[in-house]
């Protein structure tokens, strides 16, 4: 006979709105690692997108994503011919402000060369740009269908493709134009400002520059082989492409990891106590049931596996209300979630552990509770 | 099945309960001697404060006597310390309790808090609910097997909680104001049945009362005042009321 579980049958109602409390709490836990889990996704998705088996960057930058870095247009010439590389394509990151009707749109631009490696990795309605001016693909975050036109600066794009799920790793959608009309957006200036260059007379800034060249090497080359030739270059830096997820995972991820570890964690101790509040008042609730079945005979060990039962039970259906909740409103959140089995499954375990810690001042108290009870008046 | 029932199933001597020392101390039992025979239906009565419940509490094992020697169902069970290291164990084999408030558990029904008791001693389910039925209708409640203690009468609800303290056939059954919380009809059911009880499973009863309507009842009455054990009194008829 399981007494925890007629207990608990007993008293459905309450158990249920508990658990449904409690699967709230663990709900925004399991968001929380969710989320985290989304910013490693989207922090490496821009730099997977790419394609790339090398990044070159700056000399003594770990750029782009991480740090700024500022090259030569031309470089990109210069790794193609490298011994062992397929192909190589120029880059540019920036964050801009595109206006559509009459939205503000924050988006991550990146600025490549048709046909070559960097630009989107898949198409998911639409088509990948072919002019090279004015024509954007944009992610689906952005709200922007095939066909309408975006401003981007001080001009209109037409966006001709879609991608799925390509955002920054602060979580601002993707957006693919040409190099060039990147160099433009970022270079450009306002008539006035133009006009007060102009004046100045003609300089040697040059806007023939980019953020980073990406190459794929051939098959058979290590990448780090050709990372060693270009570091013989002063003036660059040279990243393969599982160096460049490590600077991110290090640099972009880290402090949000640690942030949302450290909520995560105020929110199990959190949990810890309010089961332990429950699990403690339901045992005061019990004072005369356990000093009963105490003076009846019952030993410690049933009383003590009732209370570590309930806790238990309250605790993972409280974890499974919360998944159910957290799947139900995955779609709804600004940024990625990213619910991962083996999360729930950790997560289940530190439940547990949890509630046989929430259960120790209950049984305690259980524990103490004089069977004599049960003959007072 | 019943082993051999011994000459006597509760024995005590010079049974002494103190609490706290020097200027503190209390004495609540001084020096009982007190012998119940099977069959026998007892009366414990006094004054509040007289160790009607400190007595009771001995003879449960629950409290530790301070000095004397006590038996249970022929066994040795307190001499000068507990000779029993597993008293729990020693209540459930042994002693049934009946309670003023009928105490039963609240998320069981009738017949699961019947069979509770023998679900403690590993009783198969199916063999518990087959004796939790039989006993449930030996008292005439059997009727009321599926209903939850808070749809029961205080009547009912206390022949259920008489029905676990009959489960695992106890020789020693202890009773703390069973009647308190009953009208007297109510009252004089109980009585009876637990008359019956004592007669039919030749069972020790000890009933702590103050309901001088049921004296009638007993075989004997033991009455305490300033934790001694004062006078018996045989009833030799009903309604003999009037000892307090």
């Amino acid at each position: 006979m399981n007494l925890a579980v007629r207990d608990l049958w007993h008293n459905f109602s309450r158990f249920l709105l508990t658990c449904i409390g409690l699967g709230l709490l663990l709900g925004v836990v399991q968001s929380m690692v969710g989320i985290y889990r989304g910013i490693v996704v989207e922090g490496a998705t821009m730099a997977r997108a790419a394609g790339a088996d090398l990044w070159v960057v700056e000399a003594g930058s770990r750029g782009p994503f991480a740090a700024s870095s500022r090259i030569p247009g031309d470089t990109r010439e210069a790794v193609a011919r490298i011994h062992g590389v397929e192909a190589a394509g120029s880059l540019t990151y920036q964050s801009v402000e595109g206006l559509h009707a009459g939205r503000e749109i924050r988006l991550y631009l990146v600025g490549y060369e048709l046909g070559r490696p960097g630009g989107p990795s898949a198409i998911a309605a639409g088509r990948n740009i072919a002019r090279s001016h004015y024509e954007v693909v944009l992610d689906r975050r952005a709200g922007v269908g095939v066909g309408e036109r975006i401003k981007l600066g001080r001009n209109y794009f037409t966006v001709v493709g879609l991608t799925e799920k390509l955002v920054s790793s602060g979580g601002d959608p993707a957006a693919f134009v040409t190099l060039l009309d990147s160099q433009e957006l970022q270079f450009e200036l306002a008539p006035p400002a133009a006009r007060r260059e102009l004046a100045r007379g003609p300089g040697t800034a040059t806007t023939d520059t980019v953020n980073a060249v990406v190459a794929r090497v051939r098959a058979g080359v290590p990448a780090d082989l050709v990372a060693a030739t270009v570091r013989r270059w002063k003036h660059l830096a040279a990243l393969t492409e599982a160096e460049q997820e490590s600077v991110l995972t290090r640099s972009v991820v880290e402090r949000a990891a640690r942030q949302i570890g450290l909520f995560t964690v105020i929110l199990m101790l959190v949990s810890t106590v309010v089961i332990s509040l429950i699990v403690y008042t339901m045992t005061l609730d019990k004072r005369r049931e356990i000093a009963t079945l105490k003076l009846i005979g019952a030993p410690d060990r049933r009383i003590v596996g009732m209370i570590i039962q309930q806790a238990l039970a309250m605790g993972l259906i409280g974890l499974f209300f919360g998944m159910v909740m957290v799947n139900l409103i995955v779609d709804f959140f600004p940024r990625r979630v990213v619910l991962l089995l083996p999360d729930g499954l950790v997560l289940a375990g530190i439940v547990v552990v949890v509630c046989l810690l929430a259960s120790t001042i209950s049984v305690r108290y259980a524990l103490k509770i004089d069977p004599a009870t049960a003959l007072a008046g | 099945m019943m082993d051999a029932v011994p000459s006597l199933l509760v024995e005590l001597r010079r049974v002494s309960k103190h609490f706290g020392d020097g200027a503190a101390r209390v004495d609540a039992l001084r020096e009982i001697d007190l012998a119940v025979a099977p069959g026998e239906l007892i009366g414990l009565v006094g004054p509040s404060g007289s160790g009607k419940s400190t007595l009771l509490n001995v003879i449960g094992c629950i409290v530790e006597p301070s000095d004397g020697s006590m038996r249970l169902d022929g066994d040795q069970v307190y001499d000068g310390g507990w000779l029993r290291g597993d008293l729990r164990r020693l209540r459930l084999d042994k002693i049934g309790f009946i309670f003023q408030w009928h105490n039963l558990l609240p998320f069981l029904n009738a017949i699961d808090n019947v069979a509770v008791v023998l679900d403690l001693v590993g009783v198969e389910r199916g063999e518990a609910h087959r004796r939790a039925t039989e006993l449930l209708d030996y008292l005439d409640i059997g009727n009321r097997r599926d209903a939850m203690p808070a749809t029961l009468s205080g009547g009912e609800a206390q022949r259920v909680a008489i029905a676990r303290a009959l489960a695992n056939e106890p020789r020693i059954i202890l009773a703390d104001e069973p009647t308190a919380a009953l009208d007297s009809q109510r009252a004089a059911i109980v009585m009876d049945l637990l008359h019956k009880v004592a007669r039919e499973r030749q069972a020790a009863i000890i009933v702590v009362t103050h309901d001088e309507k049921v004296f009638d009842r007993f075989d004997r009455i033991v009455r305490l005042r300033d934790g001694r054990l004062e006078d018996e009194v045989r009833p030799a008829a009903p309604s003999s009321g009037g000892l307090l």
